[in-house]
């Protein structure tokens, strides 16, 4: 049943705050940080007008934040927070207590650059640096994605398989403060898909008393809680899938772990996730109304990781780049992306040769020359089956 | 107390609730703490002059009293923190090598 949609122009920001109004949830609790500001500002104006019935805590740091929404979850409330770069940074204790403690905090991420040098701009290195905190981390290309993940991670975080947190990833600036086309769903179509939130406790229940975050000390279990907190992630893909099918239901726009331009009779292709999949995607299009066999996957889930399903895509070609936001500084390694990829392929009987593109750190622009450019390597690579330079950085000036 | 937890140590990692959350209150009487003591207070029945000084003194409730007189050491979850030696007006309360005495009481 797709029921009719509104369609607004709208900035990133507003739609992720126009999403967190129809999910209604019980707190929230955050701090403004650039390029994140414009959803706590909305947001807040909304609680202010009486469009939500949102408790809003107006923290004074984001340590604060992410302590205050764990409190609250705690409490058996559904609870968003949201954030950026340094803030990310300065939530870091408290990412694992909220995944420790498995509540599931919808947190909407606008990703920037960790300093220094001072940068305000897109890259993907605050939130990779969370990446093995234990939360759900779902990529948005645009606007549209950033609102329809929002509505979704919740269904996602809360699912009793799962109970997890998780974070919504968009990129600053470049989806954050660009007027889009995104279509709204109905306010009670959207109540209807995230339902009623029936915590797994609460603290504030004195019919049945809990105690949480106690000390579990040398002879106790955190070995056994971790291993259930991988078990959730486990358990998510199938949710996700799920969900995301769900959603295409009620919206029109169905959701998976990834997805894929043209890799049916692919030679090669070009992996990448977040906003740079939209001049990718253009650029492959392009290129294979020229005969070209080149082929994209858009990665949306990075946490899960889809490996078996990613393997499974790429199985057949004969090379991949993968394009990196962020780098791990590793020594060459390459970027989180591709470090996952490659480990994904090795079990693979025939892999495809891989090459790495870091690109836009500091909201350096992707441009579609550069895309060529790294294509035009890339076909090289699938010829002569050789990677000259495992490593490469796209865009940089050398 | 409807959680028994009696033998937890030997609980698989999928039978924990998840978060680590103790749904039922009250169960810490369940959870043997002794084994972390590494000196053990040895009461001389015949020098104490039952003051119960050691019981108002000893920070985990381990002096067990019955008739108003001091009738043990609950070892269950006596720490070994040497307070009710230190506090003996008579010097009642020796603290001997946890090791020594389990292979004293052998």
């Amino acid at each position: 049943m797709v029921i009719s949609n509104k369609t607004i122009a709208t900035i990133g920001t507003d739609a992720v705050s126009e999403a967190m109004r129809q999910i209604n949830p019980d707190v929230v609790a955050a701090y403004p940080i650039t390029p994140q500001t414009g959803i706590v500002e909305t947001f807040s104006q909304m609680v202010a007008d009486g469009l939500v019935k949102t408790r809003f805590v107006a923290v004074e740091s984001e340590h604060s934040a992410m302590s205050a929404a764990i409190g609250a979850a705690s409490s058996g409330a559904r609870v968003i927070t949201c954030t950026s770069s340094q803030g990310l940074a300065y939530m870091w204790e408290l990412l694992y207590i909220a995944s420790g403690l498995r509540l599931p905090i919808v947190m909407p991420n606008v990703n920037r650059a960790l300093s220094a040098p001072i940068n305000i701009h897109c890259d993907h290195g605050d939130s990779m640096g969370a990446r093995d905190t234990s939360w759900i981390q779902l990529f948005s290309e645009n606007g549209q994605e950033a609102y329809d993940n929002t509505i979704q991670a919740a269904r996602i975080a809360e699912h009793p398989d799962v109970l997890l947190p998780a974070m919504v990833l968009m990129d600053g600036f470049i989806i954050s403060h660009s007027i889009d086309r995104v279509d709204i769903l109905e306010d009670e179509v959207v109540s209807r898909f995230v339902g009623e939130y029936k915590p797994a406790f609460s603290l504030l229940d004195a019919k049945k008393p809990v105690s949480i975050g106690t000390f579990d000390g040398l002879y106790g279990f955190f070995f056994e809680f971790k291993r259930q907190q991988e078990e959730a992630m486990m358990n998510s893909f199938k949710i996700i899938k799920d969900i995301g099918k769900e959603f295409g239901e009620i919206s029109g726009r169905p959701y998976d772990l990834f997805e894929t331009v043209g890799m049916e009779d692919a030679e090669f292709a070009i992996i990448v996730l977040g906003s740079a999949c939209g001049t990718v995607r253009h650029q492959v299009g392009e290129m294979r109304s020229r005969g070209i066999k080149i082929g994209m996957i858009k990665l949306r889930v990075f946490r899960p990781f889809p490996a078996k399903e990613l393997a499974e895509a790429l199985s057949g070609l004969k090379a991949v780049a993968v394009f990196d936001r962020s780098d791990t500084f590793a020594g060459h390694l390459g970027g989180p992306v591709f470090i996952e990829i490659r480990s994904s392929l090795y079990d693979l009987p025939k892999r495809p040769l891989i090459v790495n593109y870091v690109y836009g750190l500091g909201g350096r622009d992707l441009s579609m020359e550069l895309i060529d450019k790294a294509v035009g390597e890339l076909a090289d690579i699938a010829s002569s089956g050789q990677v000259k330079q495992l490593v490469n950085y796209l865009g940089l000036r050398e | 107390m409807t959680w028994d937890v009696k033998d937890i140590q030997k609980w698989d990692w999928k039978k924990h609730p998840a978060g680590a959350v103790i749904k039922d209150p009250g169960n810490s009487c369940q959870f043997k703490t002794g084994d972390w003591r590494t000196f053990r207070p040895i009461r001389d029945d015949k020098i104490c002059n039952q003051c119960l000084i050691c019981y108002v003194y000893c920070p985990d409730s381990a002096i067990i009293v019955k008739d108003e007189k001091v009738a043990g050491v609950d070892y269950n979850f006596c720490k070994g923190c040497g307070i009710c030696a230190a506090e003996c007006p008579v010097d009642a309360i020796e603290m001997v090598d946890e090791s020594k005495a389990k292979k004293n009481k052998k």
